[in-house]
């Protein structure tokens, strides 16, 4: 299926950007819409993906994160990708309160958050080569269908 | 982001503003540290009505301030009204250890009693 849109945003992996990331996915969903309790929802799932980016796929070093926008007809899918050292145990990652990083107060809940607020979550990564999180969305609907996967 | 504290009787009010991430968990943990160093008070209320926004790096940062709190002897609670944070608090299972409140004066009276 082909998108009716379609944005690609390349930042640092930076923590300040954490904002402008979530900002922008959520200004580019706008065209579509949605209600605000919707564009909430992608706000909060892009902080997560772009903060795991950051934390775990960088490990607070200096890296390119991408996030592409793409927008169906009453839709939207938003991928975020590092390059970095990515999962091992993707299952494992995904746990409710897993977090590799105890000691820096991380809460383990990101990807169960990202699962909440979105109609689906999927992750693909190689350790040593980075992860994909590709968070999906469908507008105005309650059946939850998801296109452009 | 802005934290402001106050006090009511034996409780410190620490009332969060504008958005909690991951790029401010250091700020609020730091922020939050320091007041509960000096604080006189045993017992915390988070009062996050101020905050438009918040993700999971906010659970980090309160969880990680209700250790110490415990530590302490002191006990927690929570304010807040905005859906998406509550939605966020009760996935996190944190409202099991800090009870969540509508209101200020419902939570300072709660930690008075118990």
């Amino acid at each position: 299926m082909q998108p009716i849109n379609e944005m690609k945003l390349e930042f640092l992996s930076k923590s300040s950007n954490e904002a402008f990331a979530r900002v922008v996915a959520a200004a580019f969903a706008s065209q579509l819409d949605p209600t605000i309790e919707e564009l909430a929802d992608i706000r909060t799932a892009v902080s997560e993906a772009v903060t795991n980016a950051i934390i775990h796929g960088y490990e607070n070093k200096a890296g390119i994160i991408k996030m592409v926008c793409r927008l169906y007809e009453r839709s939207i899918e938003i991928e975020i990708t590092d390059e970095g050292k990515g999962i091992e145990d993707i299952e494992l990652a995904m746990q409710p309160l897993y977090t590799s990083k105890p000691d820096m107060e991380r809460s383990g809940m990101g990807f169960t958050v990202m699962e909440s607020f979105m109609d689906k979550v999927s992750v693909r990564s190689k350790p040593g080569e980075g992860t994909t999180v590709t968070l999906y969305k469908t507008f105005g609907d309650s059946d939850k269908a998801v296109t452009g996967n | 982001m802005e934290i402001r504290f106050a006090n009511r009787g034996s409780t410190l009010i620490a009332s969060l503003n504008g958005e909690l991430d991951h790029h401010f968990s250091e700020y609020a943990r730091n922020k939050i540290e320091r007041e509960l160093i000096k604080a006189t008070t045993r017992n915390v209320i988070f009062d996050l009505t101020g905050l438009s926004f918040m993700d999971s790096s906010g659970i980090g940062v309160l969880v990680g301030r209700y250790a110490n709190i415990q530590k302490l002897g002191g006990r927690a609670a929570i304010i807040c009204k905005n859906e998406k944070i509550r939605r966020i608090l009760e996935i996190s299972g944190i409202l099991k250890l800090m009870p969540l409140y509508e209101e200020l004066d419902q939570a300072v009276k709660a930690l008075l009693i118990a």
